[in-house]
């Protein structure tokens, strides 16, 4: 299995009350629990089932996944700059791991 | 004259034309604002939902294809007119697929900081089917609206 590896494309300087998108994809293969190996057995199911965007500590985004999301889960979501400041991203799967970047903004 | 799918042929008035397209057109408007068609499953969902809020006039584009030719990556989209104050903000954005194993397929939870509601995934389609939004505001109200996606290959697993 390749390794779980999550991304996000974030402008590094912004315009204050500008409106960014934020784009983010991590690698996962998003098993659903209904799909079948090469050998008849079910798949068990591993999903991402949460991401959390959080600016300055504080919670700004979040989205509840289910097993309907494509594998490799790209989400992308819009934050207003009012500060600068980092952004915290996690993803969380099934089981508890949980998956961090953090990415900082500049505002010009 | 209309020519029916059995190879027969129907007589029809100019008069009852315009008639039939006007109560299947106002069939179709109530159906995106009142009970909703579908799974049984969705609907009880959405009424879960929506129960005892009321329904707000707004702008909501939920951008799907028309044909999917990959039913493991679909694209969606949607983008819902807001000022996205402290005071008036979307809250919540459900998406639903009715053909699917499983209805949910996410849900999207905003706040102020947002500035604007938009946001954008990519999910899995078994069929052909219909495709829900359902918004939720801070003040209780919502609003519904559908798209239907042909899928060409459906994504195994859903």
């Amino acid at each position: 299995m390749s390794k779980i590896k999550p991304r996000a494309k974030i402008p590094k300087e912004a315009e204050l009350n500008e409106v960014i998108e934020i784009k983010t994809l991590i690698r996962h293969p998003m098993h659903s629990g209904r799909v079948k190996d090469v050998d008849g057995k079910t798949i068990p199911r591993l999903i991402i089932n949460k991401f959390n965007a959080m600016f300055n500590g504080k919670v700004v985004f979040t989205v509840n996944l289910e097993p309907s999301i494509s594998s490799n889960p790209y989400i992308s979501f819009p934050f207003k700059v009012k500060e600068e400041g980092t952004f915290e991203l996690s993803w969380e799967e099934d089981g508890g791991n949980q998956y961090k970047l953090t990415k900082s903004l500049k505002v010009v | 004259m209309i020519r029916t799918k059995m190879g027969g042929i129907v007589n029809i008035s100019r008069r009852k034309a315009v008639k039939m397209i006007a109560v299947s057109s106002a069939l179709f408007c109530s159906g995106v604002g009142g009970v909703l068609a579908g799974k049984p499953e969705v609907s009880g969902q959405i009424n879960n939902i929506i129960s005892g809020s009321q329904a707000r006039e707004v702008d909501v584009f939920l951008d799907v294809p028309e044909i999917a030719e990959n039913g493991n990556q679909v694209k969606v989209a949607f983008e819902i007119e807001s000022p996205m104050s402290e005071s008036d903000f979307v809250q919540e954005v459900y998406i639903m697929a009715d053909g699917n194993p499983a209805p949910n397929v996410a849900k999207f939870n905003f706040t102020p900081y947002s500035g604007e509601c938009f946001a954008s995934t990519r999910m899995r389609l078994s069929k052909t089917q219909d495709v829900y939004l359902v918004a939720k505001f801070n003040d209780g109200t919502h609003s519904i609206t559908q798209s239907t996606i042909k899928v060409t290959i459906g994504g195994c697993g859903g």
